[in-house]
């Protein structure tokens, strides 16, 4: 509906006056927090760095929602599930190499290997997911597949649980990442930094596979029209594989570098980061590939900020309960605002 | 290769893959525990079991690309040769389970799981045993497609039936324990599944029954339809009034434990009715669901509870309740406003975000001067003040189920009914032809956090306490699941979901470690074997089969299999 302009009604009114007083509330306590002084430069650039690494990872995640979302128009409800058993991959191969020794040795070669397991394996469970669950259901109504998503990632959330146990397990240390990184003013811990660079390298790779080869190109003319290309000979189901398998390398590596900045693996540990990473999908544009890099930064910092900058403000206490309220309330927001997110096209809701 | 060769091989190998997967999650072995016919065949063994019988049953069918049938002895050697490659892929399984150590990795890859594959025996007899022993089922299997149709019938009904009987030990046995049948009890049951006799006896009843049904239900139902009026009439009175005497008598019937179970599944039904509203009927997918159920747990306790922080005077329950459905009014224009104009996979995301939402403030230090924080609030006072006995809470839940049954019923027959059967179909139309979609949404919302609500204050009142940790995103989950089992959009089919769903996996111990894995299973399977589910509205199964019939072919086919005619091609 191009060019409509939003009507005055009861419903716009109510909207715009719960997000007006979301925003406002979030300003004044920014500012009542920043009065009052409570952290000190080094702690906001300390957060604002970890957002930053937190945020990479989400944006490694959305990724994969975006280029699904590109190509069916759907929600891959389990993508969150896919990039758990990433971690859980990479959690039993970076402790058999620390059993065995590797992982002292040579610390780089076991970091490879581990990554390289993880984003194998969330690329064989994103393909299983896709023939199995999705692609039979294609032309269904739209409630379908959204059904089987929830479905799928339940069952592979306690097929985890049922094959790995149910408790939290702690990572093997790689002792490859201790330390901080000093960049001008700025101290950067050396984990914070490898998943940053890891993150923007695979997306910088991402982007040249999407403009450059010939295989990107298909993925773009059907994400354009699926008749279309279908015309114009291009394997549409072979593509829609191939997005899904490139969504589940992407959330792999993500699983390998979250896990190093929290240092623990959990069969539900896919949840949060799912819904966030979707949130930042949203926030980007979905559908947009550099929406959703930008988007998962955001809501990265956002997140890690949030809770110290808006709501101390106002003494409420132990504010870091209700972080992830942050990104819910982020996702409502730009639904109502700005559904198209920063770089999405119009007509993306 | 020839077609039907590689599907049998692939079938198997899918089976032996479930068995292997059944087998890693630890279902097995904690199965093991239980007996479905004692002394000969336990729990864990049932699953192999069964899954051999159906892959062979699948291997032996009729297949569709390319279109062919197996003819008799054809269908059987298919179907041993499935259960063949089955048995011989889990007994190599069960082998390598025991020789390599991988329990560091997967805990279930142990010595008791393939004790269970292997019978027990071994693994030498034993995987000669389990290969033998698929390779039979899955000839059995086939065998289905074999026999004249009553006659299969009735075998697989008659085993289906014999299954479930061993399978509800607890409940039956419970039952007639508290009837005081115990003779009967002795007869049928020993070790947590059916005696020899007691299968033979229940297998024997069910298959006839069913192949009398099978062979002359025609009949009897003409004869019905032939009956006049009134005495149709007649019939359905006697009926119903059967119905409403063993509702009002379950608590006395299933006995003071069960009764429990029979009240958890109360609150259910009243939130999967509640649910059906928005989801069945309007077509919004609310993942938040248990927000609503969180606030009318949460706004009983605050107010009736002596032990909650904020509130003094202390109101009766039923004082409450005009404040539940207050609140809850509120909250259903709270999440239903923002979501207005959002459709399908947004909405669901959305109001998941507000399930957890809802959650989190309950749980924060923030919110705990009001509603308790982690320590929740205690000595949430009963619903009837004069008898303390706990079979008594099912009465008022029994009440406000059916309420909420006969509203929905009357609702959905209704204008605006169609409206929102309009809505759901597709939106943009329904607008232009004049559905005030905002009003519609808002109200499905609003009557779907009404009966949330209402479920959650009994839930709360029910337990006596309430923690935040009642209310995580498997309330919501739960509730969506059976209502997608029992067929969205039809009432019969949230009883009949709640009672598999949630009244089973409490019963049956074994299975609620593996409950949410099950769900995730039954959702992927009924959407895509039968998204309209159990017991399905006849709307609703129309347009998905509407929707998904743009393969004209395919039913064209279908049809001719099920009447035996020869495909007509167009």
């Amino acid at each position: 509906m191009p060019g409509r302009r939003p009507r005055l009604n009861l419903v716009n009114l109510f909207l715009w006056g719960l997000g007006g007083t979301i925003i406002a509330l979030a300003l004044i306590g920014s500012f009542l927090t920043i009065q009052q002084g409570r952290l000190s430069i080094e702690q906001w650039q300390s957060l604002i760095v970890a957002g930053i690494a937190l945020g990479s990872v989400y944006a490694l995640i959305a990724l994969g929602y975006t280029l699904v979302y590109g190509i069916l128009f759907m929600i891959n409800f389990a993508h969150g599930e896919v990039f758990m058993w990433g971690a859980f991959t990479a959690f039993f191969t970076a402790s058999g190499l620390a059993n065995a020794g590797i992982l002292e040795s040579s610390p780089v070669l076991a970091f490879g290997l581990t990554l390289l397991s993880a984003m194998i394996t969330s690329m064989v469970v994103a393909i299983l997911l896709e023939r199995i669950a999705y692609r039979p259901l294609r032309g269904a109504p739209r409630l379908v597949p959204l059904i089987t998503a929830i479905g799928a990632s339940l069952f592979l959330q306690y097929t985890a649980r049922g094959f790995y146990g149910s408790g939290v397990r702690a990572y093997p240390n790689f002792g490859l990442f201790g330390g901080d990184i000093q960049l001008g003013p700025l101290n950067v811990p050396v984990e914070d930094a490898v998943v940053i660079v890891s993150a923007v390298t695979i997306m910088l790779a991402l982007y040249v596979f999407i403009n450059r080869t010939r295989t990107g190109r298909a993925m773009r003319a059907v994400s354009e029209d699926k008749d279309v290309a279908a015309m114009m000979g291009i394997n549409v189901d072979r593509i829609i594989v191939t997005t899904f398998a490139i969504g589940g390398l992407l959330a792999g590596a993500a699983g390998i570098l979250y896990t190093l900045l929290f240092n623990q693996v959990h069969f539900f540990m896919g949840f949060l980061p799912g819904i966030k990473a979707f949130t930042a999908a949203v926030l980007g544009g979905i559908g947009n590939v550099i929406g959703a890099a930008l988007g998962g930064m955001t809501l990265g910092v956002l997140e890690a900020l949030g809770p110290n900058l808006f709501l101390t403000g106002y003494g409420i206490p132990a504010p870091n309960q209700l972080k992830d309220v942050i990104a819910f309330t982020v996702l409502v927001l730009v639904l109502i605002f700005r559904p198209s997110g920063f770089l999405g096209r119009k007509e993306s809701t | 290769m020839d077609p039907l060769l590689r599907r049998a091989i692939v079938t198997g190998l899918l089976g032996s893959a479930a068995g292997m997967h059944v087998g890693l999650v630890g279902m097995l072995a904690s199965f093991q525990r239980r007996e479905t016919i004692a002394d000969y065949i336990s729990l864990g063994s049932t699953l192999p079991i069964v899954i051999a019988v159906i892959i062979g049953w699948r291997a032996g069918g009729p297949m569709r690309h390319p279109h062919l049938r197996p003819a008799g002895t054809q269908a059987l050697v298919l179907g041993a040769l499935a259960g063949a490659a089955m048995g011989v892929a889990l007994a190599a399984f069960a082998i390598v389970i025991t020789t390599l150590d991988i329990r560091w990795i997967l805990a279930n890859a142990s010595q008791s799981t393939a004790d269970v594959l292997q019978y027990g025996q071994g693994a030498g007899l034993g995987s000669a045993i389990l290969i033998l022993s698929s390779t039979a089922l899955g000839t059995a299997g086939a065998a289905l497609h074999v026999l004249p149709g009553p006659v299969a019938r009735a075998l697989t009904v008659g085993a289906l039936v014999t299954l479930i009987t061993s399978l509800m030990e607890p409940f039956l046995g419970a039952v007639l324990r508290n009837l005081s049948l115990q003779v009967i009890e002795r007869f049928l049951y020993a070790r947590g599944g059916l005696t020899v006799v007691g299968a033979l006896i229940v297998f024997l009843l069910v298959a006839g029954a069913t192949y009398a049904w099978a062979t002359r239900g025609a009949e009897t139902r003409r004869r019905y339809a032939g009956m006049p009026a009134d005495r149709q009439r007649v019939g359905k009175i006697v009926a119903y009034l059967a119905l409403t005497g063993l509702l009002l008598l379950l608590p006395q019937i299933v006995g003071q434990r069960l009764s429990e179970v029979v009240g958890t599944v109360g609150i259910y039904v009243l939130l999967g009715l509640g649910l059906n509203i928005v989801v069945g009927f309007a077509g919004l997918l609310d993942l938040g669901y248990v927000a609503f159920y969180a606030v009318g747990a949460y706004t009983t306790a605050v107010l009736t509870s002596a032990a909650s922080p904020a509130f003094s005077p202390e109101l009766p329950f039923w004082g409450a309740l005009p404040f539940v459905i207050i609140a809850a009014a509120m909250i259903g224009l709270m999440v239903g406003t923002p979501v207005l104009r959002l459709r399908g996979d947004y909405l669901a995301i959305v109001t998941l975000g507000f399930g957890e939402i809802a959650r989190i403030i309950f749980l924060s230090a923030w919110a705990q001067p009001l509603v308790g924080g982690a320590q929740g609030i205690l000595t949430i006072p009963s619903p009837l003040p004069f008898t303390n006995h706990p079979q008594s809470i099912y009465y008022p839940i029994l009440f406000f189920c059916v309420i909420a049954a006969v509203a929905a019923t009357r609702l959905a027959s209704s204008r605006v009914g169609r409206a929102w059967n309009a809505m759901r179909e597709d939106e943009s139309v329904a607008e232009a032809t004049g559905v005030n979609t905002t009003t519609f949404k808002l109200l499905a919302f609003g009557l779907g956090a009404a009966f949330g609500c209402l479920s959650g204050a009994f839930f709360a009142a029910k337990i006596g306490v309430v923690f935040p940790q009642s209310f995580d995103l498997l309330v919501s989950i739960n509730a969506l699941a059976l209502i997608i089992l029992g067929g969205m959009g039809n009432i019969a089919g949230v009883v009949v979901g709640a009672i598999v769903l949630v009244g089973l996996p409490e019963l049956l111990r074994e299975f609620a470690d593996y409950r949410l894995l099950i769900y995730g299973a039954v959702l992927v399977s009924m959407m895509l074997l039968r998204p309209e589910g159990l017991l399905p509205s006849r709307i609703r199964r129309a347009e998905l089969h509407d929707v998904v019939g743009d393969d004209e072919e395919m039913y064209a086919r279908e049809a001719g299999e099920e009447t035996g005619r020869p495909v007509v091609s167009s």
